[in-house]
C-alpha cells in the first residue's frame, strides 16, 4: 500500500435496531429460543436469514477511502451519517461486519476526552490512568508530564480529586492528556465541540501542531470553521455511505448545500419531530423577500424576512422561539429570539395553546453576498429546549446593489452594512 | 484467516481489520503490550476502594475477622465442628481467606466488563486486561488480612513445616480459578444481566461446597472425587496443609490434580469464549 495510512474497502457496519427492548437478552429468552428456534426455521423455509435483516441497520455501507501517510481529512455528515461509526471502526472499538480496513501504524483515537477519568483520583494519578488508557507507556507519560500538566493550565489543583474540578478544568486536564499522545494516525471526534473559546483555540493550535509533525488525522466535527481550518480534504458520508469527496472547501459547501433546500421554505413532517418536543410541534420554516414570497435567493439590499410557524398543543411558560443564522463555513452570524424584547416578554410570560407564527426582518444592508444557514430553536430558558434545528434551513443573499459592488470583488466579512464615509481634504 | 489480527509487517506495523467469525486465537502478545495498562487499572481499583469510607483499609480485616468470630461462635463452639488438631479460630481463617479473594474476584470481575462500559465503547485495549486487573486488585486485601494470620500462627504457636513452600502455589490456583470463573461470568453478563443476579447467591452456594467452615475429613468415600471437582475444595486443603501444617488425606494426590485440572480447564475455555464475545461488547454492553 505504498505510502497509505489508511485504507478502507467496502466497509459496512451493521447494528440491530429495536435493540432498546431486546438489549438485555434474558436466560430465559435465549431458553427458549434453542426449543423454539427449529420450529421457526422450519416454518421460514429455505430463505435464510431473511426475516433477521429487518430488524438490523447498516450504519455504514459500501465505503471506499484511502488516506495517504500525514493527510489530514475531515468527515462530515449529519447526525446518523455514519461518521462516528466510522471513527469507532478505525480505531478497533468495534468489529465490521463486512469489508476490510488496513492501517498502517498506531492508531490513538479520541472519541471522548477523558475516558477512564476515575473522580475519586487526583488530577496526577489521572494523567498516569488516562495516558495507560489511551495508550502511552509510563516511561512515555513521565517525560510529558510537566508538558501535560502546563497544557492544562490546573497545575494548582494537580493533587486534588479531579470530582473538586469545575468542568472545564476537568476538560482541560483531560484534552491536555490526549493532545499528548504521539500515535502515527490520530483519530479525533468532535472533541473540541467543548470547553470555552480560548481553550478550543489552543486546542485548535495543538491539533494543527500535530498534522504539521506528519502525522495522519482523520477528523469529525459538525464545527465547519474548524474542519475548514484544519483539513486540506473532507469526506462527506450520508445514510452510512460515503457520497462526496473533495478539497475541504469544496466538501464543506456541498454539504451546506445538499438536503435540506426547499427553495425558501422547510417542512417538519411529524415523524421528523421528535416526541420529547411536546408540547411544541414545529410546522415550517420560510425565509421570504420584501414582497412576502418565500424564496430562495434573496438581495441583501432589501429587507428579508423570517418565519417560525408551530403549534402549542398546551400552553408553556417562558417559552421562546428563535433562529440562529450561520455562514456556509459554520460560523454563527445572529442569535436571536421573538421574546426578546422585554415587553414582549412580559406579554408572553405563559403563551397559550394555539397555532402561532414568530416573524422577524433582517434590515437591509446587513448581510453580506453568500449562502446562510437558518437553524431554529424553541425553548424556556434553563427549563427545557423543546426543539432545535440547527441546520433547518439555507438561502442565499445576493449583493446586486450592495456597497461596493462595483468592484467585482470578494469582500470579507460576514456584514456589508452601508455605512457612512466622508472624505475631508486636509491641505 | 477470518479474524481481527495483528499481521506485523516491518515497520511501520500494518494492522488489519475484518470480520471475525467462530473462535479467536487468544492474542496474548497484544496482552503483553498492554501489560502496564493491567498495572494502572490494578492500581485504580487499589486506590479507589475504601476513598470516602471511615475505616478504610481496616475494612480488609474487618471481613474475614468478624466471619471467623461469628463462624467459631456457630460452628466450633455450637457445633463442634472437629478442626483437625488446630484451634478452630485459625482453621476457619486460614480457609477464609482465599474463599474471600475467590469470592469478591468472581463478584468484581463478573460486573467489571459493564461497569467499565464507558472505556469499553471509546477505546480500544485487549479486553482481558479488565477481568486480571479485577482479580489481582483483590490480593492486596488478601495480603493485609494475612497478617492477621500471621500474628494468630504466632500466638497459637503453630510450628511451620517444609509445606510452606508450596503456599505460593496455592495462591496462584486460587487466582487462576478465580480469573476462569471471573472470565466466563464478565462475558456472559454482557449478554444476560441475569448473572448480576445470580452472583451474590451462587458464591453462597459454592462456600457451603468449600470446607471454608468445616473439615474436609468429613467428605468420605466416591464423593470426594466428585467433591474435588470444585478448585476451592484442593486450595482450601492445600491453605492448611501449606501454613497449618494439617496432614493431607492419602488421596490428596488425586484430587489435587483434578481441582488444579478443573481449574486450567475453566481458566483456557474462559479465555476463549472471552475473546469470542469481545468482538460483540462494544456493541452490546
Amino acid at each position: 500500500m505504498s505510502n497509505l495510512a489508511i485504507r478502507v474497502n467496502d466497509l459496512g457496519k451493521q447494528y440491530r435496531i429495536g435493540i432498546a427492548p431486546e438489549r438485555y437478552r434474558t436466560l430465559r429468552d435465549s431458553l427458549v429460543n434453542i426449543v423454539t428456534w427449529p420450529i421457526q426455521r422450519i416454518r421460514r423455509g429455505l430463505a435464510p436469514s431473511g426475516e433477521d435483516q429487518l430488524d438490523t441497520i447498516w450504519a455504514l455501507r459500501d465505503v471506499t477511502f484511502n488516506v495517504e501517510q500525514g493527510r489530514v481529512l475531515g468527515v462530515i455528515g449529519r447526525n446518523g451519517a455514519g461518521k462516528s461509526t466510522l471513527l469507532k471502526v478505525l480505531s478497533r472499538v468495534t468489529e465490521p461486519t463486512e469489508g476490510e480496513v488496513e492501517i498502517r501504524g498506531r492508531v490513538g483515537s479520541l472519541l471522548e476526552v477523558g475516558t477512564g477519568f476515575h473522580p475519586e483520583l487526583t488530577g496526577r494519578e489521572n494523567i498516569y490512568l488516562n495516558g495507560a488508557v489511551l495508550g502511552m507507556k509510563r516511561a512515555e507519560i513521565d517525560g510529558k508530564f510537566d508538558e501535560i500538566v502546563d497544557f492544562s493550565g490546573v497545575e494548582k489543583f494537580i493533587d486534588t480529586p479531579v470530582k473538586r474540578y469545575s468542568s472545564g478544568m476537568y476538560l482541560r486536564l483531560a484534552f491536555a492528556v490526549a493532545a499528548h499522545l504521539e500515535p502515527e494516525i490520530l483519530v479525533v471526534d468532535e472533541v473540541l465541540a467543548v470547553g470555552d473559546a480560548e481553550f478550543q483555540r489552543k486546542c485548535l493550535g495543538k491539533m494543527s501542531d500535530v498534522a504539521q509533525e506528519g502525522r495522519t488525522v482523520l477528523f469529525v466535527s459538525h464545527d465547519m470553521s474548524a474542519i475548514l481550518r484544519l483539513t486540506e480534504e473532507a469526506i462527506v458520508l450520508d445514510k452510512g455511505q460515503l457520497v462526496y469527496r473533495a478539497p475541504t472547501a469544496e466538501a464543506v459547501d456541498y454539504y451546506m448545500m445538499s438536503g435540506f433546500s426547499e427553495a425558501g421554505e422547510r417542512h417538519w413532517d411529524a415523524d421528523e419531530v421528535p416526541p420529547s418536543s411536546a408540547p411544541f410541534r414545529p410546522i415550517a420554516l420560510r425565509v421570504c423577500n420584501a414582497k412576502g414570497d418565500h424564496v430562495d435567493v434573496v438581495r441583501s439590499t432589501e429587507e428579508i424576512n423570517l418565519e417560525v410557524e408551530y403549534q402549542l398543543d398546551e400552553p408553556i411558560q417562558g417559552l421562546r422561539v428563535g433562529l440562529y443564522l450561520m455562514s456556509a463555513r459554520g460560523e454563527y452570524v445572529l442569535t436571536s429570539f421573538d421574546t426578546d424584547e422585554p415587553d414582549q416578554y412580559d406579554q408572553f410570560g405563559v403563551r397559550p395553546s394555539g397555532h402561532f407564527v414568530s416573524k422577524c426582518t433582517i434590515p437591509p444592508d446587513l448581510l453580506n453576498e453568500g449562502r446562510y444557514t437558518v437553524g431554529m430553536n424553541a425553548s424556556s430558558f434553563r427549563v427545557k429546549r423543546y426543539f432545535m434545528d440547527e441546520r433547518a434551513l439555507t438561502f442565499t443573499v445576493d449583493g446586486m446593489g450592495a456597497p461596493g459592488k462595483q468592484w467585482s470583488e470578494t469582500r470579507m466579512g460576514l456584514v456589508r452594512p452601508r455605512l457612512t464615509w466622508r472624505i475631508e481634504m486636509l491641505g | 484467516m477470518a479474524e481481527t489480527s495483528l499481521v506485523t509487517q516491518p515497520t511501520p506495523e500494518t494492522i488489519i481489520l475484518r470480520p471475525s467469525r467462530g473462535w479467536s486465537a487468544l492474542n496474548l502478545k497484544d496482552l503483553w503490550r498492554y501489560r502496564e495498562l493491567i498495572f494502572f487499572l490494578t492500581w485504580r481499583d487499589i486506590k479507589v476502594r475504601y476513598k470516602q469510607t471511615v475505616l478504610g483499609v481496616a475494612w480488609a480485616v474487618i471481613r474475614p475477622v468478624v466471619t471467623m468470630i461469628v463462624y467459631s461462635l456457630i460452628f466450633g463452639q455450637l457445633a463442634s465442628l472437629d478442626s483437625e488438631g488446630v484451634p478452630y479460630t485459625i482453621f476457619t481463617y486460614v480457609a477464609l481467606l482465599p474463599w474471600q479473594l475467590f469470592s469478591k474476584a468472581i463478584s468484581d470481575t463478573g460486573r467489571s466488563m459493564v461497569s467499565n462500559r464507558n472505556m469499553i465503547t471509546k477505546i480500544y485495549f485487549p479486553r482481558l486486561v479488565i477481568p486480571i486487573s479485577t482479580v489481582l486488585s483483590g490480593l492486596v486485601d488478601f495480603f493485609i488480612a494475612f497478617v492477621i494470620l500471621i500474628g494468630m500462627m504466632v500466638y497459637y504457636d503453630i510450628p511451620l513445616t517444609s509445606a510452606i513452600w508450596t503456599f505460593p502455589l496455592f495462591l496462584l490456583l486460587t487466582l487462576v480459578s478465580a480469573l476462569g470463573v471471573g472470565l466466563w461470568f464478565s462475558s456472559l453478563n454482557v449478554l444476560y444481566r441475569d448473572v448480576g443476579y445470580m452472583l451474590p447467591f451462587l458464591t453462597e452456594t459454592w462456600k457451603y461446597l468449600t470446607p471454608v467452615a468445616y473439615s474436609s475429613q468429613y467428605i468420605t468415600g466416591t464423593w470426594k472425587l466428585i467433591y474435588s471437582l470444585n478448585p476451592m475444595a484442593g486450595v482450601v486443603q492445600g491453605f492448611r496443609w501449606a501454613l497449618l501444617g494439617i496432614e493431607l488425606d492419602p488421596s490428596a494426590p488425586l484430587t489435587m490434580s483434578i481441582s488444579v485440572g478443573i481449574a486450567l480447564v475453566v481458566l483456557i475455555s474462559g479465555l476463549f469464549y472471552f475473546r469470542r464475545m469481545e468482538r460483540t461488547f462494544a456493541d452490546m454492553v
